[in-house]
């Protein structure tokens, strides 16, 4: 399993990508609060939040389209605030008949909604755009800056290393489950649901076990290694001035940004 | 489950960040007393397994699928800090890298399905402390349904008091679906234990052998909300009507939660008393037919050579 998916726009060279991660956290931070803060049925705010967001993507190199394809991954979880269209009292708009319920879709319900559609797909864009142009040993450093406690961020950078690793070895064990599971066309096969999920859960057992004892002879190589429990680092992480600038210049167009919504 | 940004109310999202953030300190410092230096390469891998876990899949039924959320799997294996932190680093590195879930609303996330998960989980897994084989293994299973039952659950109410969907809508749609979902994670879970006890029986004895009765309490006690308070919140019958008086309760509840919830609850037990004894008799009786299940799935596997 590669992480090209991942790292393939980090490493480009943008201002964005030079910034000191904690401001790009902190600013993808202020980006989503800012966007939840906004109320319902600020357009015009939401626009420009959009036009803020598009405007980063494009200084950064990866394209106007780059956060936007990907923000769709949010689409699934409408499904959860759909019904809210037709549950707010208000001017009823468009009545709709699935077979034994009446939906009314009112004004409120719609505004409602579409605002909730439009702040979740602004503050995903500012996810994606974070992790776009902060490369992930930059982003644990700026996590532990921003005072996380060293062990949660120790914990995670491990995380992401072998997930690459044991995401390879869960592949390996579908691989030999396919393998093991021909079918003649045609005719059922497989086992009862209580049999294939027994297989599955031995697949997890498996590979827990397999985790387990890596982790031990890893902890093993790092003692031999002369580790002693902190995780010195040679980067200083130091704040410039263009830093600062960017982070105060950001907050400043998101302040302008709520002024609108609030118009 | 995972919830993205701008579904929740910014009182909420800071609300579950600082109830989060207090666990997960607790849970740091109680790991690291246990496990030392150890704790960052054993809880790293370990997140990364739970991660990867939940790509193996099962064929359900035409072309759908389940597979593994993995809390209540990590608190009995792990222990409920370790487990704590596990679950936390997944759902925060989905979060982050991965955009599953929004970063404002991670604490929120963290909450239900890191913090919930193993609170039930470990603690209905305690209860089987010392019992025998089969016994243990059908109440793992029954932690494991409820684990992700009461994640369901506060979801569901997370949701509600942000304003973003009616009450009596979103606990029985999130519960109706999470009761299938959960049945597939009991399934693996009790299948991945089977395997550890009968390959590995050191690795889950060192965890169950002194203390854990607040574990076991706090299980119980959450295990019994989401039997008891789940049918409660969703027992109104009479559709968009009861809605519409539900939202006016909603728009408080954005600006002041902890004013709410007594308001909402005291005027359903008068009238919705015998309902909530159905309803949690119907739960009781769904988790026995659940431990039914589990009995023959244990006896075969234990028989197979």
């Amino acid at each position: 399993m590669q992480f090209h998916a991942l790292d393939r726009y980090q490493t480009g060279d943008s201002f964005l990508h030079r910034l000191d991660p904690r401001v790009k956290v902190l600013g993808a931070v202020a980006i989503i609060l800012a966007t939840v803060l906004l109320p319902d049925g600020a357009w015009l705010a939401f626009l420009f939040t959009w036009l803020l967001l598009l405007a980063i993507s494009y200084a950064a190199g990866l394209g106007w389209a780059y956060a936007v394809i990907r923000a769709f991954v949010v689409l699934p979880f409408l499904l959860a605030a759909v019904t809210v269209m037709f549950s707010l009292p208000g001017r009823p708009l468009l009545g709709l008949q699935i077979g034994p319920w009446q939906l009314i879709i009112t004004d409120a319900g719609l505004l409602r909604f579409g605002s909730i559609l439009s702040r979740s797909f602004l503050a995903v864009q500012a996810a994606i755009l974070l992790v776009a142009v902060t490369r992930i040993p930059d982003l644990m450093h700026a996590l532990r800056h921003l005072r996380l406690p060293a062990v949660l961020v120790a914990i995670i950078s491990f995380m992401v290393r072998y997930l690459t690793v044991l995401g390879d070895e869960v592949r390996r064990l579908l691989r030999a489950r396919e393998a093991r599971s021909a079918a003649v066309a045609g005719h059922r096969a497989g086992g009862s649901l209580l049999w294939r999920a027994q297989v599955a859960g031995h697949m997890v057992g498996q590979l827990f076990l397999r985790s387990y004892e890596r982790s031990d002879r890893l902890y093993q190589a790092m003692l031999a290694r002369g580790y002693r429990g902190d995780w010195p680092t040679s980067n200083p992480h130091q704040m410039e001035s263009h830093d600062w600038l960017a982070l105060c210049g950001l907050l400043l167009v998101l302040l302008l940004g709520q002024f609108i919504g609030r118009l | 489950m995972h919830i993205p940004d701008g579904f929740l109310s910014v009182t909420i999202s800071v609300l579950f960040w600082a109830l989060t953030a207090v666990a997960l300190a607790t849970a740091v410092r109680r790991s690291q007393a246990l496990f030392d230096e150890r704790l960052a390469p054993l809880a790293g891998i370990m997140a990364a397994f739970i991660f990867a876990a939940q790509m193996i899949n099962f064929p359900v039924a035409g072309g759908t699928s389940g597979h593994l959320l993995g809390g209540a799997l990590a608190a009995i294996v792990l222990g409920p800090w370790v487990g704590m932190l596990v679950m936390a680093c997944v759902i925060g590195v989905q979060g982050l890298l991965f955009q599953d879930g929004g970063l404002l609303v991670m604490g929120a996330n963290i909450f239900n399905m890191g913090l919930v998960t193993v609170v039930v989980g470990y603690g209905l897994y305690r209860l089987a402390n010392g019992r025998n084989r089969p016994t243990t293994f059908i109440i793992a299973g029954a932690a494991a349904w409820l684990s992700v039952m009461a994640a369901a659950l506060f979801t569901a109410l997370q949701l509600w008091l942000s304003g973003t969907v009616a009450l009596n809508i979103v606990v029985p749609a999130m519960l109706g679906v999470h009761a299938l979902i959960g049945l597939g994670e009991a399934l693996i879970t009790l299948a991945a234990l089977a395997f550890i006890f009968r390959v590995r029986p050191d690795l889950l004895g060192a965890e169950t052998t002194r203390g854990g009765r607040g574990w076991i309490v706090a299980g119980v006690t959450l295990a019994l909300a989401v039997v008891l308070l789940a049918p409660l919140a969703s027992a109104s019958p009479d559709g968009l009507e009861r809605v519409a008086e539900d939202i006016g309760f909603i728009h408080t509840a954005v600006a002041a939660p902890y004013e709410i919830l007594p308001d909402y609850t005291i005027p359903f037990i008068g009238s919705e008393n015998l309902s909530t004894v159905v309803a949690g008799a119907v739960g009781v009786l769904a988790v026995a037919a659940l431990a039914l299940l589990l009995i023959r799935l244990t006896r075969r596997s234990a028989t197979r050579p």
